[in-house]
């Protein structure tokens, strides 16, 4: 006879995300950077490209996909689990469907228990990307994000604003001394065609994915996929996609 | 259901305790059940032993192991149970889901602060498994 004890959570969360192809972790050391909308506009650009794509907001303090996806009363169907539901194209599952309009005032471990409870019940079924949006800096959704899935690939976001590269290059550094796969760094809200961050990223020997110029359009088209995917922003996201997740050549 | 959901984890958390020990037959299993989950025992064994079928597993023995959620306030460390009666249909529901959301619909009874702990009885863990040498 033989004695053993575990958390079955982490069986099953394995076994969820081996079907749901590439993760693809968006992140930045800083927050108001614009990581929600560079990860729901991601989703609904790779969806229309006609890939299967998931999006996990993992921004259990400030969930805001649902918000730029404009989900509406979108909710998870219960089946041997629950199935995210299907908003524009895009498999969404958030914190936001258990908690409604009120704040989650979780601590850290509380974090890690409500993220591993959502992997293991999440019926993504078979997706080529499933997108996650992460909260700002190295705390514990990126800690276990690093731990249970471990396939994730790291997409970099920051602005030009010396305040947020400060904690983007600590996460990078981060990532570096993890040997974590980093896809490379965007910087989003680019205002004056300057080349700081790109020539900060190279420095660091960081891929430069790619600038995109800040869209005065964009706000307007926050929860609504439609004029969303057709702002300059999703225009120049989506030259950054291609060279980044589709293997297109750089222009 | 969602108890399918946790039922599949625990059989395959087994399963692979028996592999990784190169051991027979799973004789048995016996698992923690928070109170805070509310989880509906009976179909919880249902679908444990259906998922076993089949396998290295089938025909165990699941002895569940109930234990009382006990909450304490970070703040005036007062300490209290959880009242399913306390949360709406809807909260509860959210609750049996992801239990830390209790967090977001109860308070401290003494202080009313949000900012508390659960010490215990919080979801399923595999307590222990039997297998055949």
């Amino acid at each position: 006879m033989s004695r053993w004890r575990g958390d079955p959570r982490l069986e099953t969360a394995e076994k969820r995300l081996a079907e749901a192809g590439r993760l693809i972790a968006v992140v930045s050391g800083k927050g108001g950077v614009g990581k929600s909308v560079i990860s729901a506009a991601s989703a609904l650009a790779l969806s229309k490209l006609g890939y299967r794509v998931g999006l996990f907001d993992l921004d259990f303090h400030g969930p805001s996909a649902h918000v730029v996806l404009g989900a509406g009363k979108a909710s998870p169907k219960e089946e041997k689990g629950v199935v995210p539901p299907l908003v524009h194209g895009v498999r969404l599952m958030s914190l936001v469907y258990y908690t409604g309009d009120r704040p989650s005032p979780l601590r850290g471990a509380e974090v890690s228990n409500a993220m591993l409870e959502m992997l293991a019940i999440t019926r993504w079924g078979p997706l080529d990307f499933l997108i996650v949006d992460m909260p700002p800096g190295t705390g514990d959704e990126v800690l276990d994000l690093l731990r249970v899935m471990k396939r994730a690939e790291f997409l970099v976001v920051t602005s030009q604003s010396k305040m947020a590269w400060e904690t983007v290059r600590k996460l990078l550094y981060f990532l570096k001394e993890l040997k974590v796969p980093v896809l490379g760094v965007v910087e989003n809200m680019r205002r004056d065609g300057s080349a700081f961050i790109k020539k900060q990223a190279e420095k660091l020997g960081m891929p430069f994915l790619g600038s995109i110029d800040f869209d005065r359009m964009l706000e307007d088209s926050i929860g609504n996929s439609e004029k969303l995917l057709k702002t300059d922003f999703s225009s120049h996201l989506e030259k950054i996609l291609n060279r980044s997740l589709r293997g297109g050549s750089h222009d | 259901m969602h108890e399918w959901a946790l039922a599949e984890g625990v059989v395959s958390a087994a399963l692979k305790a028996a592999d990784e020990r190169k051991a027979g037959r799973v004789l048995g299993i016996r698992v923690r059940v928070g109170e805070l989950q509310q989880l509906d025992k009976k179909v919880f064994k249902f679908a444990v032993r259906q998922l076993a079928r089949g396998t290295k597993a089938e025909n165990l023995n699941v002895a569940l192991e109930p234990e009382k959620s006990v909450f304490e306030c970070n703040v005036c460390r007062a300490e209290w149970g959880f009242r399913r009666g306390g949360l709406r249909p809807g909260e509860a529901e959210s609750v049996h889901f992801i239990p830390e959301v209790a967090h977001v619909y109860l308070r401290c009874p003494k202080c009313g602060s949000p900012d508390f702990q659960l010490k215990g009885g919080r979801g399923v863990l595999l307590e222990h498994v039997e297998m055949e040498r």
